[in-house]
């Protein structure tokens, strides 16, 4: 194919990385910050047990962020998830410790519920076009008292061991019990190995239909760093416990959304509504009905959030999900989803969640006070969405 | 000879990848509409920006001479404040405000902050009167219709002193008579020594006001004629503007009528939000395989409520009426239904209604039938750009590829990309909703190519325009429409603009 011309022809790295400024940019960012704490908490940062907490930490803010991600990419917000999530937990607590339900039956059972939560707010928001805004805002005041009814201002808790593990689990060693555990490295490796396979299987397409534009540097610096960090987490978590159960719920959500989003008619007609909605309405696109389920599957995500929260206290709490929407949200927007829909990734979503988690737990390490981390945090959000218009008004 | 008014030499304006204008010189006399003809993506919007200071000085190379001095504006307001005032295409009027504080938005007639608001009606008052508006200046701006809105915007541009008028497209979503109120309005300002830059596309309207024409291609000026020493011909200026000859405004056809497709009969639509307003009354019509049909009538007679309300019911409620393909009633009650039945409608709002601006051309191509190119719901990226590189091919899209934005296409490409996704559903019948509004002269010859096509291949073609020409030039018979309803029919033998209009007015 006349496109694929010789390395030298190929457009320069510096000008290719300048107008992939915002790609780039947040996983380097990524980077900086990590490296930043590793140094200033003297190591503690990447201690395993350390690495392990952060992942348990952050699951439930990266699980809500995938459905965010599609909620956002379609044009609107949802602000109830973080009640939601605080509402499941205490229903998976009244039915398993009040009622004495099995797990299994509960776990489905709040599935559903949060599902149907999504496919009510979602109803209005689709179908009666009210502003998501103000239907979220509802939902989020409605599930936090019902959560405070449900529980009766009380903790409830402990709940079976079965249940906890869905978050504080290990995937056990199939070699044996001795550290490290190799089960862990290998998956980890496995896990390397297989995003640079497709790595490389997509940029064979794109080089076949002459679209590749990414010089072989770049290319090969991003996924060099992606599956030689995936490796390296890998090993430390395998010399602590292991990899937790929670993290093999989200690397297969993460992935499954990846592939929904890039390479499904689902997920590209979601992208086309928030992109035009009228435009998207008059190609035959039923809007409405892909809306509904973009709040559906939300509310699905908030309540598995929810329980994985629930299971980590091992305590049903009022306050579960407090202000969970907003880190949620600040993790689509410092991942580079559009205000205005249309445009936005899954791995950028997960990468802004890490890069909050990170500061999170590297800031409370270090001691800074709360307050001081709410205003960092704030102000790293801000920056991000800066540094986004800022990109596109050179473009534009 | 007098000295110009505005002298641009040797402008060249760079942006990355691309010369936007190279070499461009444009002169303007005091006291002359001048107007300025080029295809889209000329230049002729960025040389104004250029003008009007929005690239500020210094982003781009050669002089500026405005009133005999050397100018170099660093901003709209210091072009504005030496009185070049730029209408732009779209309208820059708040919507909700009334016209007296539109008129003066950001230049109230204030003291310390207070606005004296009789002083801002009267003065509005006089303003209105200059323009042949008679509203009162505390309407809202939403509750007139887009001429009186152009309107609107000149008297504003009145209020700050004008003496240099830029309209970019004035007339372009403008009924014949409110463009020709403009025009009179423009004829007006040059007795009063006010110079105007006109850019239009409508060659009879330049015929008619325009003293001399310079027209640009490619970003660079290619002509200026003088319209007081030989005489405009459209054939001289299109030649330039394209760089060829046309030999044949719209390109000939074999016509092969066959089979009934579409029929639409005792078709009523009332108002979306008002229930009592009956919007098309009892309209019928038909198109058979292979047949163009026209649809005349003035803007808001209810042409475009009539195409949406039949395009899976997207326009109005209490629909009824029956609509049968190939002689069977089928469904068109929504959008997929329409598609499948085998209806395709190309909106006259293409960044509004037709296109995804912010993707590429690839995906807003398979939009309608991404099923075609996907199995259990998964695209297959490889049958999808084939696809999208089919119609770039056959429908002369230019651009590198089809990895493209749309939104950075120029309006004829767009209009391709959205016929594109229409083909890809292999529709029977099309209806054509202005195809050609906003599209310069080259493209619009390929689009009434692509449509002559379309009829050869045996579909039924509807075509809807505010462009007389155009549908006397296409069509095999037009149906005139006014007021919601259908007021005649003319077979192609039989039309002419003067029946048409007389249809229209005698309703």
């Amino acid at each position: 194919m006349a496109q694929t011309t010789a390395e030298g022809e190929r457009p320069a790295l510096g000008h290719y990385l300048k107008n992939h400024l915002r790609e780039y940019g947040i996983l380097i960012a990524l980077v900086v910050i990590m490296v930043f704490f590793q140094v200033m908490t003297d190591g503690t940062l990447m201690k395993p047990v350390n690495l392990t907490n952060l992942f348990l930490q952050n699951s439930y803010i990266i699980i809500m962020a995938l459905g965010m991600l599609l909620v956002i990419v379609a044009g609107h917000i949802d602000l109830s998830v973080g009640s939601v999530a605080g509402f499941i937990g205490a229903l998976a607590a009244v039915m398993m410790v009040q009622w004495g339900l099995p797990t299994v039956v509960v776990i489905v059972a709040c599935l559903i519920v949060g599902t149907i939560i999504g496919a009510a707010q979602g109803y209005w928001i689709a179908y009666w076009r009210i502003p998501s805004f103000i239907v979220t805002l509802a939902g989020m005041l409605v599930f936090r008292g019902l959560t405070l009814w449900l529980l009766n201002g009380q903790s409830v808790g402990p709940f079976p061991k079965g249940f906890q593990s869905l978050s504080t689990g290990f995937v056990p060693d199939i070699f044996g019990p001795d550290k490290p555990n190799i089960t862990a490295f290998i998956l980890g490796l496995a896990a390397a190995t297989a995003i640079v396979i497709f790595a490389f299987r997509a940029r064979a397409r794109q080089q076949r239909y002459g679209i590749e534009d990414e010089p072989f540097i770049a290319f090969a610096v991003r996924n060099g760093v992606i599956a030689l960090a995936l490796a390296y987490i890998s090993w430390l978590l395998a010399t602590y416990r292991g990899l937790p159960n929670v993290l093999i719920t989200m690397a297969v959500l993460i992935s499954a959304y990846t592939f929904l989003t890039t390479s499904t008619t689902l997920g590209r007609r979601i992208y086309a509504i928030g992109g035009n909605e009228k435009a998207a309405k008059l190609s035959g696109i039923r809007t409405e009905w892909l809306t509904f389920l973009t709040f559906c599957n939300m509310g699905m995500l908030a309540a598995l959030a929810g329980l994985i929260f629930a299971a980590r206290l091992n305590t049903a709490t009022p306050k579960a999900g407090v202000s969970f929407e907003l880190d949620v949200i600040a993790a689509v927007f410092i991942g580079g989803a559009s205000m205005s829909g249309g445009s936005g990734k899954i791995v950028g979503a997960v990468i802004g969640a890490f890069i909050m988690g990170v500061m999170n737990n590297g800031m409370s390490i270090l001691g800074v006070g709360i307050d001081y981390q709410q205003v960092i945090k704030g102000l790293v959000l801000l920056a991000a969405v800066i540094f986004d218009v800022y990109n596109k008004s050179k473009q534009g | 000879m007098t000295t110009p008014i505005l002298e641009m030499r040797g402008i060249t304006k760079t942006f990355p990848g691309v010369k936007a204008l190279d070499n461009v010189n444009l002169t303007v006399l005091p006291g002359e509409i001048h107007a300025i003809c080029g295809e889209n993506g000329a230049g002729k919007s960025t040389l104004m920006k250029v003008l009007s200071g929005v690239y500020p000085h210094g982003s781009y190379e050669g002089d500026i001479f405005y009133e005999g001095e050397a100018m170099a504006f660093r901003g709209i307001a210091e072009s504005e404040a030496r009185g070049i005032i730029i209408i732009h295409q779209e309208l820059a009027l708040v919507p909700l405000l009334s016209i007296a504080e539109n008129i003066f938005l950001g230049n109230e007639n204030a003291s310390g902050g207070v606005i004296n608001w009789p002083e801002t009606y009267t003065r509005t008052t006089t303003l209105l009167r200059k323009v042949g508006l008679s509203e009162a200046p505390t309407t809202p701006v939403d509750k007139l219709g887009v001429g009186k809105q152009q309107l609107v915007e000149i008297a504003k541009a009145l209020s700050k002193e004008v003496r240099l008028l830029i309209l970019d497209e004035p007339t372009a979503s403008l009924q014949e008579n409110d463009s020709q109120k403009l025009l009179d309005l423009l004829i007006e300002f040059r007795a009063q020594g006010i110079a105007c830059i006109l850019i239009s596309h409508k060659l009879n309207e330049i015929r008619r006001v325009a003293d001399r024409v310079t027209v640009i291609r490619d970003g660079a000026t290619v002509s200026t004629i003088d319209c007081k020493t030989e005489a405009i011909s459209e054939e001289r200026i299109i030649r330039d503007m394209v760089g060829r000859d046309m030999a044949h405004r719209y390109p000939p056809r074999e016509v092969a009528i066959g089979e009934m497709l579409l029929e639409v009969e005792g078709w009523n639509v009332w108002h979306p939000e008002h229930a009592e307003r009956q919007m098309i009354r009892n309209v019928s019509l038909n198109v058979r395989a292979g047949e163009v049909v026209g649809i005349a009538g003035l803007m808001g007679s209810g042409r475009t409520e009539l195409a949406m309300s039949i395009f899976g019911k997207s326009y109005g409620r209490n629909i009824s009426g029956e609509v049968r393909l190939r002689g069977q009633p089928v469904d068109t009650g929504t959008v997929p239904a329409a598609i499948a039945a085998g209806l395709a409608y190309v909106t006259e709002d293409r960044k509004g209604l037709g296109l995804v601006l912010p993707e590429t051309i690839l995906r807003n191509t398979t939009l309608s039938a991404m099923q075609k190119v996907s199995s259990y719901g998964v695209v297959d990226p490889g049958a999808e750009r084939k696809v999208a590189e089919g119609y770039r091919t056959a429908l002369k899209i230019r651009t590198p590829g089809v990895f493209q934005k749309v939104m950075n296409l120029s309006g004829g490409n767009q209009q391709k990309v959205v016929l594109s996704k229409w083909l890809f559903t292999d529709p029977a019948v099309l209806i054509l909703d202005e195809p050609t509004r906003g599209i310069d002269v080259g493209a619009k010859f390929e689009i009434y190519g692509i449509i002559n096509d379309l009829a050869a291949q045996g579909r039924g073609v509807i075509v809807i325009s505010s462009e007389m020409p155009e549908l006397l030039g296409m069509c095999d018979r037009i149906y005139v429409m006014n007021e919601g309803a259908f007021v005649g029919e003319l077979a192609k033998g039989e039309a002419s603009q003067e029946k048409i209009m007389s249809m229209i007015v005698k309703g």
